[in-house]
């Protein structure tokens, strides 16, 4: 019983949005344009989200390990003990080097973590690239090629040469895109490198990489890990930096609290390392849905609108409904009813032109370019997005027609029809 | 079984705006079964007032009121609203009828709402209403496309789709030619008098109150005549 006295309220409702279809299409694709807005900004956005975060955790540890240089002084301890009170004036650091000590033995403990998909240790240091008499300062990274490869995709970054030709000749490095444009170097030339105690060494470009992120591809050089410790005379069991790829990067920072306390050095996961980057995110994922849930709302109030005039217009129909016999509630779920089905319509067909557009800008062109390996602009198709869009958007125009509605239901039939 | 179809106790109402003003002062009546009643007055002496307050629609008034036995003073407004569904029929001046639907489903949907028959027999008895009042070669028509005399015999098709026991109107045929006028009157009489309906109908017209069964006359807001 209770079912089919809905269903007088949905067929009076019906009637009503199709004898009115000009106004039913406005206020529907009123819903529909901010839908689709929603889905294809939040799309893009997150796409663009998405890609940005790949390509700073492709080339990026997800937690590195090394020894920091602090300003330790042996100055304070030779006065320690002492009566008369001491000024220190610009303390020295001692010499201390980079190393982390035991290194390998760290590297095998922290490999067999289950949490951890891959590790590798590097030697690395500051060194100056030399173009004759210019000095481009910049990093060499000793490393084991393969294992690298393996945490970060070397052979995908490749623009020029192999990485297995570095194995074969001992005196050659991998050289970023940007420094070798800076050197004027290209594969098969001899490049000198200064390092900070100042010996001069020559090494041959054996390839050229690109990840896409100025800061390495400017400055970094690959080379294989015995050459760096020849390069900086020290033995084979110094290595400065472990870097760490887990299975599950949001566990990055648990697993570096815990590998700094139990090791001593600092472990720098990638969200401290990249700050920078996650903020930008933040800010982008803020604006993107308060432009969108805008949109929606100014949809709603266009609803608001529509269905308030429908109700002033149609004041002698609900007096009559009221007269005989249908109750406040069956009248504002007639006017509910509408708003209802502009909403779910305009829905989705708002997420279905949404899910046009998108796909649309996904396939847009990205400007070609050396240093980022993507063809279009990225482009997210999430269902979470979808169902967000039309989940706000049948809650917006419930909103939206509940308040007229409500004013429906409360319309004193006897002053209508009195006049 | 009581015979009476309506008894007001007391009635009395006032208007507050701007200045109040009594409509309706202390009006008692009952009114029988089976009849045809017309209330009549001058122009602002509350017989308009006095059939919304019965209609049960407005609801601001200090005394009883009861309809077929049942106190609805006090009752809520979607008590009420079940109680105009299935007890009472109305037809107004200016016709109303809902202008985007047809003709039948004018007529069906106080039916639909009461729910108590399928959609299929309502629509049986929405035909048989309509050929009360000659209009079934209408029924497929949008209400909009009618005349005014066609639109008020399908407002009183649509007042009698429940059989309700009381039928009021409010100047039924204020707005119709003689002829028109008198082809409502006729129906109302049959109504009264075949069907076993009350009709309690205000009006200007002194032709149709002599034509009804009683005639209750008012004058500021208290009848001074009932016959």
């Amino acid at each position: 019983m209770r079912l089919f006295k809905k269903s007088v309220n949905l067929d009076i409702a019906l009637t009503h949005l199709l004898s009115k279809k000009k106004q039913t299409f406005v206020a529907m694709m009123g819903v529909t344009f901010g839908i689709s807005m929603f889905i294809t900004m939040i799309s893009f956005m997150t796409g663009v989200n998405e890609f940005m975060m790949e390509l700073t955790l492709d080339g990026s540890p997800h937690v590195k390990i090394y020894h920091p240089i602090e300003n330790k002084t042996v100055a304070m301890d030779s006065f320690a003990g002492s009566a008369e009170m001491t000024v220190l004036h610009h303390p020295k650091p001692k010499n201390e080097l980079p190393k982390l000590k035991d290194g390998h033995i760290i590297l095998e403990e922290i490999s067999s973590l289950p949490e951890v998909s891959g590790a590798l240790s590097q030697v690395s240091s500051q060194v100056f690239y030399n173009n004759g008499p210019v000095k481009f300062p910049g990093m060499v990274v000793g490393t084991d090629i393969l294992k690298e490869n393996e945490l970060y995709n070397l052979t995908e970054k490749m623009i020029e040469g192999n990485i297995t030709d570095l194995l074969t000749y001992q005196d050659g490095i991998l050289m970023g895109l940007g420094l070798s444009k800076k050197l004027g170097a290209s594969v098969g030339d001899r490049v000198s490198l200064t390092t900070p105690e100042g010996q001069t060494f020559f090494f041959r470009v054996m390839g050229i990489f690109a990840f896409g992120m100025g800061a390495i591809d400017d400055s970094r050089s690959y080379a294989s890990i015995s050459t760096v410790q020849k390069l900086l005379q020290v033995d084979p069991s110094y290595i400065t930096d472990i870097h760490i790829k887990m299975k599950d990067y949001n566990e990055a920072k648990s697993l570096g609290v815990r590998l700094e306390q139990s090791y001593g050095y600092k472990a720098e996961d990638w969200e401290t390392a990249n700050e920078a980057v996650l903020v930008g995110e933040i800010i982008r994922n803020t604006m993107t849905y308060v432009v969108s849930i805008t949109m929606l709302i100014v949809a709603g109030f266009g609803i608001y609108n529509i269905m308030n005039m429908n109700i002033i217009n149609k004041m002698r129909d609900i007096a009559i409904l009221k007269a005989t016999g249908f109750e406040g509630s069956d009248v504002s779920k007639i006017f509910l009813y509408q708003s209802m089905i502009i909403g779910c319509l305009g829905g989705i067909l708002g997420l279905l032109l949404g899910f046009i557009f998108s796909s649309g800008i996904n396939q847009v062109p990205f400007p070609q370019n050396d240093f980022i390996n993507i063809d279009t602009f990225p482009v997210n198709f999430k269902p979470f997005h979808y169902t967000l869009g039309i989940v706000f958007g049948v809650v917006t125009t419930l909103f939206a027609g509940w308040f007229p509605s409500r004013k429906a239901a409360k319309v004193d039939p006897v002053e209508i029809i009195r006049g | 079984m009581s015979t009476l179809a309506l008894k007001a106790d007391h009635i009395s109402k006032s208007f507050y705006d701007p200045v109040t003003f009594e409509v309706l002062r202390d009006v008692s009546f009952e009114i029988e079964k089976s009849k045809f009643y017309s209330i009549i007055g001058k122009s602002g002496c509350g017989k308009s007032t006095l059939l919304y307050v019965l209609s049960t629609m407005d609801t601001d008034y200090k005394g009883t009121l009861e309809l077929n036995g049942n106190v609805v003073t006090g009752q809520s407004q979607n008590e009420l609203a079940r109680f105009r569904n299935e007890h009472l029929g109305f037809v107004f001046q200016f016709h109303f009828l809902l202008p985007e639907f047809s003709v039948l489903k004018n007529i069906m949907l106080p039916a639909l709402k009461l729910g108590k028959y399928s959609k299929s027999e309502i629509e049986d008895r929405a035909y048989e209403k309509l050929k009360l009042v000659d209009m079934t070669e209408h029924a497929l028509k949008p209400a909009s496309k009618l005349s005014g005399g066609q639109q008020q015999r399908v407002a009183i098709a649509r007042s009698l789709i429940n059989d309700p026991s009381i039928i009021m109107g409010d100047e039924p045929t204020g707005n119709l030619d003689q002829n028109n006028s008198r082809i409502i009157v006729d129906i109302f009489m049959k109504l009264a008098h075949e069907s076993g309906q009350t009709i309690i109908t205000v009006t200007h017209d002194l032709d149709i109150a002599a034509q009804s069964d009683n005639v209750i006359e008012m004058m500021d807001g208290k009848i001074i005549s009932m016959t």
